[in-house]
């Protein structure tokens, strides 16, 4: 099976209460918050398309968008 | 169709607080129902009141919010009116088993055609951490100050003994088993009862000095163990995840609908 390939990490900004789940359960550590406590995309190129980020939000406020190659 | 389709997404950001497990609940469900390819106007969502009651507000289904407690009574008055709809329960901890338990005993013994899925957090989150049927011995609260003195009830065997025909179990961290599990309960004909450990890090965790929702996340892949592993029997302290029990006996509806038969026939 082709693996997965990153398109996008879609984040709902307001939606997003910095609880760090995503960050602290991305098996390459390609999550961050910022300043503000919200989740930003740092390390996008590490990206396995795994989606742990995403089944564990509980604020569904990410979200990542894949394509097979 | 996409997971938000299946939401109310004027309500969002949702009130919970951050790194509640209940959202996870309410991710993890959304996905079986996409799974199953289920319509929003095939789905009944009944809930009581509580942090974990609210899922029924965020929910683009058929909905219930009903009283603390009831919401298994409700969702039995809809089942029976509409056999053909699927009728998913969330519940907290507090709802399902202290003022809902006999609702919830005889709802299983029954077994009528119901998806009732126990948020278990192990305390009232919505009314400021008192402690609930399911905290246990030794765990702070702020009705025991001192730690309680009450045993916990384990959902897996009392749903088992009063009859429950579908009972399994897993935790916020096994999102992915959230989803199965859902899916296998959704389709099981009968009363299904799936736990689900979740975490409020804002009264049990902080109360309990378990740390952030992380921790508390963290804790659940610790504690737990699939059923009947290698790691349940060196370390039997462990809690088992998986599916206790999964048969077929006769459905509550398709009894009552050979009454009405029997009825209509004169004998
Ligand atoms: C008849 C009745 N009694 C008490 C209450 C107050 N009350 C509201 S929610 C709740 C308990 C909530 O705890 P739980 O069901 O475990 O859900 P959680 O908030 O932890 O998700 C209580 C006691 C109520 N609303 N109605
Ligand atoms: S999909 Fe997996 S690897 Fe990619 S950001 Fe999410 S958790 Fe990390
Ligand atoms: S898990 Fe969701 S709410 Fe928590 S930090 Fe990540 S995106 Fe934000
Ligand atoms: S009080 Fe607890 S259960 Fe209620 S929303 Fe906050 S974390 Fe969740």
């Amino acid at each position: 099976m082709a693996k997965p390939k990153l398109k996008a990490h879609h984040i709902i900004r307001e939606w997003c209460k910095g609880c760090g789940i995503c960050v602290h359960f991305c098996p390459t550590n390609v999550l961050e918050l910022d300043s503000e406590d919200k989740v930003t995309v740092a390390r996008a190129q590490d990206c396995i398309c795994c989606l742990q980020c995403e089944l564990r939000c509980p604020d569904l406020a990410i979200e990542v968008e894949t394509q097979t190659e | 169709m996409a997971v938000k389709d299946y939401i109310r997404e004027r309500f969002f950001p949702h009130m919970w607080c951050p790194g509640c497990g209940h959202g996870i609940v309410l991710n993890s469900m959304l996905r079986a129902i996409d799974a199953l390819g289920l319509s929003k106007n095939e789905i009944v969502m009944v809930s009581g009141i509580g942090c974990s009651s609210r899922i029924s507000g965020y929910v683009d289904f058929h909905s219930l919010h009903t009283l603390h407690g009831r919401a298994l009574a409700f969702a039995t008055g809809v089942k029976l009116s509409r056999p053909e709809l699927n009728v998913i329960v969330p519940m907290g901890d507090g709802d399902a088993l202290a003022i809902g338990g006999n609702h919830f005993i005889h709802a299983a013994r029954r077994n009528i055609d119901l998806t009732a899925v126990v948020m278990n957090n192990r305390i009232y989150g919505m009314t400021g951490g008192q402690y609930s049927p399911l905290s246990g011995q030794g765990i702070l609260a702020t009705t025991a100050p001192y730690s309680n003195i009450d045993s916990d009830f384990d959902v897996v065997d009392l749903a088992s003994a009063a009859g429950a025909t579908f009972v399994a179990r897993t935790t916020t961290y096994h999102a992915r088993q959230i989803t199965d599990l859902l899916k296998a309960a959704i389709l099981h004909e009968g009363f299904s009862v799936v736990e689900v450990m979740s975490q409020c890090p804002t009264y049990f965790g902080r109360k309990n000095r378990l740390g952030s929702a992380v921790d508390m996340v963290e804790r659940f892949k610790k504690i737990t163990t699939p059923i009947g592993s290698k790691a349940k029997r060196e370390h039997p302290e462990l809690i088992e995840r998986g599916i206790f029990v999964q048969k077929e006996t006769t459905e509550y509806c398709s009894a009552y609908d050979d009454v009405i038969e029997k009825a209509m026939k004169g004998n």
